[in-house]
């Protein structure tokens, strides 16, 4: 799945996530993957992106300034790979 | 930021261990002449089941996402599968290691059933001839027979742990096979000299042919095999191999040993290496995050005399437990150097002039006497 601005994600359920100095760790109970978020910031936006109806409102409302959007996208897809965060399904 | 700023991030510590090694009890049906914890009797002063569920409540709240439980072999407590049962569903997964004897049927079918577990059967040889050597005597019939009721009860994938010993490093391919067969993952440590390896490892080490020969089928097969990442002094040899390339003690891993002391790692059992104990006001957390081993552990350490050799960064310096228990200074090269460093060191170190580990739950030696000839 490519993730774009408009996407739509949360952590995957059987994700947990442990803050660390450097970032966090997560740690996906389903395929017992250990995963390294590198950044703090890329920690609090993916713990944001619940609260949030998109990728680009979630950035905007953490902060992180226009210019670091595309080092974000790149990190939530490697970490959609890794299945860290996945695609929210919308309820109306 | 790159894959060496994280190595470096976690040799200055982690909020909680990563690989936390829990030896559930000192007690063991057999006597592995390389046990790393010298079981074989249990300790009376043993944690009960509520300490031991109240040490997993603080794991629970301390984020700690598995930890890895052995012994002795863990299943010999009768409250083994209340505990694994109480750790699971407080989203701490569990793997364990065992010798498989009590593995039968109905217990394959109960651990099959149940989520976030892992299990590792140990097995040192594929034949029993190899496997009995050093694990005793019906202990290759055991694990197998572990291993087809896992099977039989569609477990999913098991884990094979072999430690690799100068007899068994002919059988990576066949190991790899047997693990196939069963649709394990095989995984494959270090011979380290502690607990009772301290005085089988000098026979049973790999010869430094054979470590080449470790190395060259590792990084022939990548990922697919586990480690524990305890191979890493072969990246001296050169690309390095998968996994962190580092100690782990007291940084990113310890170990709780059955009667709740804390240790750097599951191959330092001796005093030098205790942080306290999870009896101790304040628990685990209060030994993880305030000792003065661990805390000086999780300062840069010294290269000492491996600081001019052109390996150090591949190497690190290998492994603490391996160095300390042959009698080497720490910051020097380990004992199985690729570069052989540490020959000349270890040729003078007369044996049984290295330190003693710390404790030794091993079952008293009967003594068979021989009738002595009439007359003699």
């Amino acid at each position: 799945m490519t993730i774009a601005l408009a996407s739509v994600l949360e952590i995957h359920p059987q994700v947990a996530v442990r803050p660390e100095a450097f970032g966090a760790l997560a740690y996906h109970y389903g395929n017992r993957r250990l995963i390294f978020l590198k950044h703090p910031d890329v920690v609090t936006v993916v713990q944001a992106l619940h609260d949030h109806p998109d990728v680009q409102t979630t950035l905007s409302a953490c902060g992180v300034s226009q210019d670091r959007w595309p080092s974000f996208i790149a990190a939530l897809t490697s970490l959609e790979t890794s299945e860290v965060v996945r695609e929210r399904e919308i309820t109306r | 930021m790159s894959a060496k700023s994280l190595v470096e991030e976690m040799k200055r510590g982690l909020d909680a261990p990563i690989c936390l090694t829990w030896e559930l009890t000192y007690a063991c049906n057999l006597q592995c002449v390389h046990c790393l914890s010298s079981s074989g009797q249990r300790d009376e002063r043993e944690l009960s089941t509520d300490e031991a569920k109240k040490i997993l409540d603080e794991l629970r709240d301390l984020q700690v996402f598995y930890i890895n439980i052995g012994g002795g072999e863990p299943m010999v407590r009768r409250d083994f599968f209340e505990l694994l049962e109480y750790s699971v569903s407080n989203g701490i997964g569990v793997k364990f290691s065992t010798n498989g004897a009590f593995i039968d049927e109905e217990k394959a079918q109960r651990l099959a059933a149940m989520d976030y577990l892992d299990i590792q059967i140990s097995l040192d040889g594929v034949d029993a001839a190899t496997n009995d050597a050093v694990r005793g005597e019906g202990s290759h019939a055991m694990a197998i027979r572990a291993m087809d009721n896992l099977k039989a009860a569609n477990f999913g994938q098991f884990k094979i742990s072999v430690v690799v010993t100068r007899h068994n490093v002919s059988q990576l391919d066949e190991f790899k096979a047997l693990a196939d067969f069963y649709g394990a993952q095989l995984r494959i440590t270090r011979l380290r000299p502690a607990g009772r390896g301290a005085d089988t490892w000098h026979e049973l080490h790999p010869t430094n042919a054979q470590q080449r020969e470790i190395y060259d089928w590792l990084l022939k097969h990548g990922e697919n095999v586990l480690t524990g990442d305890s191979f890493f002094h072969l990246n001296a040899f050169g690309e390095a191999l998968p996994g962190l390339n580092m100690c782990g003690a007291g940084r990113v891993v310890c170990l709780i040993d059955p009667i709740g002391d804390v240790y750097a790692c599951p191959f330092v059992i001796h005093d030098e290496f205790k942080a306290g104990n999870v009896r101790d006001e304040g628990g685990f957390s209060k030994v993880w995050k305030q000792s003065d081993l661990f805390l000086s552990l999780r300062e840069p350490q010294s290269a000492g005399a491996c600081a001019s050799c052109g390996a150090f960064d591949a190497c690190q310096g290998g492994c603490m437990a391996a160095k300390f228990f042959t009698g080497l200074p720490l910051d020097g090269p380990d004992p199985e150097c690729v570069a052989g460093d540490a020959d000349e060191a270890l040729s003078v170190i007369a044996r049984g002039s290295a330190p003693k580990p710390g404790m030794d739950h091993s079952k008293p030696i009967t003594l068979t006497r021989k009738k002595l000839p009439v007359g003699a």
